[in-house]
């Protein structure tokens, strides 16, 4: 097969015994070979615009795949790597934020989530930011990162955070085992000689009576004697009433009496408060008398108190003259010629 | 097949069928390993080599270029509209795109754009060459000391090669833009979050994928054409090495797609 490769059956088939094959395959070959003109240049040219075409979208896509961004690493920790994939997003208020990069198993058994976060969105993540692993019904499993206090510092480089784990499906069966629960009560409910049946079967025997002719006061009464009762009660109460109503008028009459009528009570009690008024006017007369004498009084109190300051001046001078007196009597012992002989006499 | 050589007993027509079958397959191996060594030899790129080269790399790639980005186009129209508005009735938008992208870039144009090469040149190729060898060209060649293969087979499977990878490439390209513009509209809103999409769609495993896949699609349709029309069927003479060339390219073709999926997706 090679050397037929290499040299191929020197056999031309059609080639008639008159004309030499090789010039009328140099005819079919000029047929074939028309001149394109630039050819080299337009061939260059495509070329050119293929490589440019896959070169450009090579960079396009490292572009795309994060190649040409500075990043920081970001450790997430978990328990279990379930839904996580190399290559799927970490997302901040719905914005991709950063790439998982790799999925280690730690020697601790738990799960390393790597993830790789552009300088530009890092400073989303600060040192309070807390990251999630969700789980959703339909769709894969999202890593989200929350940022409550924006103002804490940012987070370092290859910080190691415990990213917290919501597992939708795994609460399918708990969901399930609630609904069914739920839905054995609703039945339990709604039987035949269900509690709820005999209690609407109440509520409608109520509403019948209630529309019946004791009407809501036989419902609260029970029967029809007491509503009868209450009804006589009422009317009695009615008359008591209208007793009540003449007693006041002739409580009335007799405060205020009719016009003219001298047995009234207010006409007495206005002639007593005028001759209070009377006697007052008496004691106030009195009362400006006692005031004259307290003034008096009080003048009288006056003099006695400069009487009193004059007594005073007196005793000044009568102790002043007493000491004058003092000493002219000690004056004259000195002096006197029978004083006391006060000199020592030796022997 | 089997059946279409009278005159012989069951297993000697299983023997020859078999027979020819490997013949085939293997001088479509071994002729693919000889042009991977003549390509990558800077001897074939003397000065006569380099013209027939440039002719052909031109002429089988830029007649078809606008024809088939046109084309391309108007398939990624009409596939984004559907998948949109369907996607969008059933609420599942956000993976309207990613499907787009996966559908059309990764599968439909690389075999389509093989295709295409194939019926518009590499088969119209093959069969000049048979034409060729048929009326003694590559026996002339031979006399004159030159090798048939490096004259008129390489700058052929080449071209093939070239035009397939460059077909492909301009078709994803207008694809991507047209899916962008078919989701976002004329706006650059969208841009950022396409692009990750698209990063998140060409991982590291799905691009290599899909560079091999292109490479070995145009591969087979540059090469396998061209080995039926260097090689006659042997001693019947009988003009069926096109057809069977033919079904032989669209069985590797099957074959690298379903590989390609088998990676992709398993």
């Amino acid at each position: 097969m090679n050397d037929h490769l290499r040299t191929p059956p020197p056999v031309p088939p059609a080639a008639p015994a008159s004309a030499t094959p090789g010039a009328e395959v140099q005819a079919a070959h000029a047929d074939v070979l028309r001149p394109v003109a630039y050819l080299e240049l337009k061939a260059a040219a495509l070329l050119l615009f293929t490589l440019a075409l896959i070169v450009s979208s090579g960079l396009y896509l490292l572009y795309a795949r994060g190649a040409f961004e500075a990043t920081q690493t970001l450790v997430l920790t978990a328990d279990d790597s379930e839904g996580v994939v190399v290559g799927m997003d970490m997302t901040f208020s719905g914005f991709p934020i950063g790439r998982v990069q790799r999925i280690e198993l730690a020697d601790t058994g738990d799960v390393r989530i790597v993830v790789d976060v552009p300088r530009k969105d890092a400073h989303w993540l600060r040192e309070s930011s807390v990251f999630t692993l969700v789980r959703g019904l339909v769709g894969g499993t999202n890593i989200r990162a929350y940022s409550g206090i924006l103002a804490d510092p940012p987070l370092a480089d290859g910080a190691v955070r415990p990213v917290l784990r919501g597992d939708a499906t795994s609460e399918i069966p708990q969901l399930m085992a609630s609904a069914r629960e739920l839905l054995g009560n609703l039945n339990t409910l709604t039987a035949q000689d269900a509690a709820l049946g005999g209690s609407l079967a109440n509520v409608r025997a109520l509403t019948e009576r209630l529309n019946g002719p004791g009407g809501m006061l036989g419902v609260l009464m029970g029967n029809d004697t007491d509503a009868k009762k209450i009804v006589v009660t009422l009317e009695r109460t009615n008359a008591l009433l209208a007793r009540l109503d003449g007693l006041a008028a002739r409580a009335d009459k007799q405060v205020f009496g009719a016009n003219g009528s001298p047995d009234a009570l207010l006409p007495e009690v206005r002639a007593t408060v005028a001759q209070l008024n009377g006697l007052l006017a008496d004691t106030r007369t009195s009362l400006k008398k006692v005031d004259a004498v307290l003034v008096e009084a009080q003048a009288i109190g006056a003099n006695t108190r400069e009487a009193t300051t004059d007594l005073g001046a007196l005793r000044a001078e009568v102790e002043s003259n007493l000491r004058k007196v003092e000493t002219l009597v000690n004056e004259i012992n000195r002096k006197w010629p029978f004083a006391r002989d006060t000199e020592l006499t030796l022997p | 097949m089997i059946s279409r050589l009278p005159g012989l007993s069951f297993s000697e027509r299983v023997w020859s069928t078999a027979q020819r079958w490997a013949v085939a397959w293997w001088r479509i191996v071994y002729l693919g390993a000889v042009v991977l060594v003549l390509v990558l030899s800077p001897s074939s790129y003397g000065r006569g080599t380099r013209k027939a080269l440039a002719r052909h790399l031109y002429l089988d790639t830029a007649p078809v270029l606008l024809g088939f980005t046109v084309l391309a186009a108007l398939i990624s129209l009409v596939l984004t509209r559907i998948v949109v508005v369907t996607a969008l009735s059933y609420g599942l938008s956000r993976y309207a795109l990613e499907m787009l992208i996966r559908v059309l870039v990764l599968e439909l144009i690389p075999l389509t754009a093989a295709l295409f090469v194939a019926m518009r040149c590499t088969i119209p190729n093959g069969s000049q060459l048979a034409d060729l060898r048929r009326r003694g060209r590559l026996d002339a060649l031979t006399q004159q000391g030159a090798d048939p293969v490096r004259v008129e087979l390489l700058p052929r499977v080449v071209a093939g090669v070239f035009a397939c990878v460059t077909l492909a490439a301009l078709s994803c390209v207008v694809a991507l833009v047209l899916a962008y513009l078919g989701v976002y509209g004329f706006t650059l809103a969208g841009l950022p979050g396409y692009t990750r999409m698209f990063g998140h769609v060409f991982s590291p495993s799905v691009t290599l994928l899909f560079v091999l896949k292109t490479l070995f699609f145009s591969l087979a349709v540059a090469l396998i054409p061209m080995a039926a029309g260097l090689h006659d069927t042997g001693e019947q003479a009988r003009p069926d090495s096109e057809l069977g060339g033919l079904a032989r390219m669209f069985a590797v073709l099957l074959l690298i797609e379903l590989a390609s999926l088998m990676g992709n997706y398993y």
